[in-house]
This record gives C-alpha cells, structure tokens and sequence, in this order.
C-alpha cells in the first residue's frame, strides 16, 4: 500500500481540494484549498489531476513519513521542507523512498503550504469533495483535522511528474502584500471616504484568522447607513465591514449566506 | 414592500454576481428568486459552480474560463424573460415533528414571558402558521423560514450561546429556523426535532429544500425519544 503516515501535524492540517460546489443552495460552504494556485501547481508536478486532494499545512511545523516509493511536492509558503534532515527546494517534485521523512518549518511569510502526493489522498468523496469542512466534521479525513498517527492511503497514479516549476513564477509572499478588489456587491452602503480609508490604508491580520475569514484591524471605515443589510450570498474572497468598522475577508470554509 | 421594477445585476468579485430583485424580506421578491433558482438549474449552463437563492437575491458563482461574464448575463437575462409568467410551482409541504419546552426548548418559558403569553400559546402559534424556506445557510441545511407570526416576533438573545444541540427549533427576530448541526447560535430555543435534517448516511443529506413550504407538528417527550429514523 502506497500511504503516508503523519507524525506532526502542527497548529491544524487538513486535507483539501479544489473545493465543493454545486451545494451552497443547500448551505454548505465549498471549503477547499485557502491557496488553490499552490495546490494545483503542487498536483501538476507530481502528475495529478489539478484537484486532487493534498494536504493544507497551516504555519508549518508538519511531518511526515512516506510508506513506499512516493513523487511529492511542497508548494504555498515557503516552510523551508527537508527529507530526512536535507534541505530541498520547493515548488519542485520529489520522489521519496520507504521509510523516508518529510519535515516542514515555520514559513516566515505566507501561512500556508500544500503536500501534493501522486495519486492524491484517497479519502471518500463526500459531495463531489474530498476537502474537510470543520465546524460541519465532514470530508478530508474523517471530518477532521489531521492527528499523528494518522495513516493516509493514497489514490492510484494519474500521469508523470514534471521536474519544477519556473521559479520566477511562484507567487510572492510577502510581508506586506497587496490584495486587488473588485468593488461590490453593497458597497454603496460605504461611504465614499470610507471607501477611501479602505484602499490607502495598511491593515493588520489580528488573531481571528482561521479557515472561515481573516479579520483585519486597522482605520475604521464609514458606512453610510449602519451595517444592517439583508443577509445575501457570499464567498471567500468577500470583503465584510460589519459594525465595528473594521474588515473581515471571508475564506474558503465561510458560510455560504451572510 | 420594496420590489424592483428590474432586477439589479451587482458584481461579487471576479467570479460571482448577485440578482437582486428587491430590498426587502417578502415573499414575493423572493418567489421571483426560487424563479430564477429554478430556471438556471434547468438550463444546467455550462460554468456555473454554484447558486445561492437567498431572501431576495440569487447568488451565482461562475468559473470565468468556462463561462464568461457576458455570457452569463445573456443566459440569467434569458431565464429571466421565461420566468415572466409568474407561475406558482406547488412546492410539496414538509411536516416537522417538534418536542416543545423543558431541556429541548430552554427558552420556550422566556419567550412565552416576553409576549405575555403561555408556552402552550407560543407552541400553538408556532405550529398554526405555513412556512416558507426562503434560503438554506449559516450551516448545511439550516433553513430560513419566513411566516412566522407577528405576536411570536422575538429579538435575539443577548448571549449567543456556544453551542445549541443539532435539531434545535429557534426564534429570532420575525425568522423561526432549526439547527442541522451542533454550532453556535444567538436564537430562542423553543423546541427540538427527532428528525436529522442534515444527514449523511441518508442518499439525499438535505430534509429541507430552499422554495418549499414547512409545517410544525407538536409531539410529546416519548414520541421524540421513540422517533424511527429512516
């Protein structure tokens, strides 16, 4: 059996795709891979399919140990990933062999990191997803997050790895990046200042990040008619100001109507 | 009631737009929704990751590489115009079971209290009205419903609490709604369901559907703790 067997998992790792669709007129949220160009691109240079499942490693501090022969690739941030004590690059395939480890630090930038393995984590397909949803305790592996000890069978091989990834085209991830939005869907309830206080101003991460949103503290923004609007449709990605003036980006796990 | 004379196409990102049909929480605006809902499910475009039929506004999350921005808007302005005819679909009634006060409503006495009724008054009222779902969210399955008389209006509890036991029927404001999952919640709890709305061992996880129309069933203590699961 060509598996993976976890000995630490850090503060959370979970497994994840490219997410579920098709249910949020149902009220599941489509969960998946918070960094879904790592993920792909990590599934693509071990011969996957772009969605298949690997594992989301938040922070770093992860290790693994390879039962069999295995082609893998650490991609998202750079958590500086070794086999067996020696350094390797990421955004590159690897092939490990029995009995060796994987060991992956904390990133200095970025949060997240993808194990992509060939085959994909063979997990069950639970609506047309393998991604683990946590508050829901479904999908990934047996709705969880990753625990040491944890034995994950892979799927069988899909096509031939690629060696590496040009790496003038890994994404930055910096100390201070710069996030592009598109105005919308209520922003008229913003004022026009507030509008601007929101896109000259630098905002920080506070500690209420997690799977479900990333709320930012930073210049309070002015809304024009209190923030009490009809809940509607939402996906990660969307910018929420809610009554204390400050902006939560939704993420990969928020709720499907907000 | 605050109806538009056209819908509002509002941008959601790069991958998403919302048809807003109207600025209010009404059952008309919001069968002009499940219209909508309907006819794009139908017409099974190719693109489109999700729809989200909410009080007023259907969401639409799109991939742009198979479906591009111009091309949905020509497909929903075509649903649209079949959607015109206003029929009614007949959406099947679902009855839920409810076991009312004591642990599995804690706060039956509470809201009882606030409007200066009894509890059994609450739970007549509760089960007198037709609901109809006006959106699935907050977790798998969790229906909004509206209908909800006006003299069981009930603002929401100061202190959410941290976890509220799946099946749980609460009252928030002019919603009544049932919990599918253990989460957190900030509504009355008024009573509880045998029935798993949320449940993956069954072929269709999902009870409840967004459209349908949704009648409580006062039952006792045993009947709840007797309830066969299908």
């Amino acid at each position: 059996m060509r598996a993976i067997s976890i000995l630490e998992v850090g503060p959370l790792a979970t497994i994840q795709d490219r997410g579920r669709f098709g249910f949020r007129d149902r009220g599941v949220p489509v969960s998946g891979a918070m960094d879904q160009q790592a993920l792909m691109v990590g599934n693509l240079l071990v011969g996957n399919e772009v969605g298949a499942a690997g594992i989301e490693i938040t922070l770093g501090g992860f290790k693994a140990e390879f039962l069999g022969d295995v082609h893998f690739a650490a991609t998202g941030a750079a958590q500086a990933p070794r086999l067996n004590h020696g350094p390797i690059r990421n955004w590159t395939c690897h092939c490990a062999k029995e009995g060796d480890v994987l060991s992956l630090d904390y990133a200095r930038f970025g949060l997240r990191s993808y194990l992509a393995v060939a085959g994909g984590m063979a997990v069950p397909n639970i609506m047309d997803s393998r991604s683990t949803y946590l508050r829901g305790g479904f999908g990934g592996y047996q709705g969880r997050a990753m625990k040491k000890g944890d034995i994950l069978p892979l799927g069988e091989m899909f096509g031939k790895p690629i060696s590496a990834f040009p790496t003038e085209l890994i994404p930055p991830y910096a100390e201070q990046p710069t996030l592009r939005v598109i105005p919308g869907p209520q922003d008229d309830y913003v004022t026009a200042e507030g509008i601007e206080t929101f896109l000259s101003s630098l905002y920080a991460v506070t500690s209420r990040l997690d799977r479900m949103g990333v709320a930012l503290s930073g210049p309070l923004i002015e809304l024009r008619r209190g923030a009490d609007i009809i809940s509607d449709g939402t996906c990660a990605g969307g910018v929420q100001v809610h009554g204390n003036q400050q902006p939560t980006i939704l993420a990969a796990d928020c709720q499907t109507v907000g | 009631m605050n109806r538009y004379a056209e819908p509002r196409f509002l941008l959601c990102g790069d991958t998403g737009i919302s048809v807003e049909f109207g600025n209010a929480i009404d059952p008309a605006i919001n069968r002009q929704v499940q219209q909508l809902f309907g006819e794009l499910i139908k017409r099974q475009l190719p693109g489109i990751l999700g729809l989200n039929p909410t009080y007023r506004s259907l969401f639409i999350q799109y991939d742009p590489w198979q479906c591009s921005f111009e091309n949905l808007l020509l497909a929903v302005e075509e649903s649209l115009k079949a959607t015109d005819d206003d029929t009614v679909t007949s959406a099947p009634l679902i009855e839920i079971p409810v076991s009312y006060g004591g642990e599995y409503g804690p706060d039956l006495d509470a809201v009882a209290s606030f409007h200066g009724m009894t509890p059994g008054e609450v739970v007549r009222l509760h089960c007198a009205a037709v609901y109809t779902v006006y959106m699935i969210g907050f977790t798998p399955g969790f229906p909004y419903l509206g209908g909800l008389d006006e003299r069981l209006h009930t603002p929401r509890r100061k202190e959410p609490r941290k976890v509220v036991p799946a099946g749980s029927v609460g009252i928030a404001d002019r919603q009544t709604g049932i919990y599918p999952i253990d989460s957190p919640g900030g509504w009355h709890l008024i009573g509880k369901t045998p029935v798993r709305i949320f449940d993956l061992e069954k072929a269709d996880p999902f009870t409840i559907h967004a459209g349908q129309s949704l009648k409580f069933k006062p039952i006792t203590r045993e009947a709840f703790e007797s309830h066969q699961h299908p």
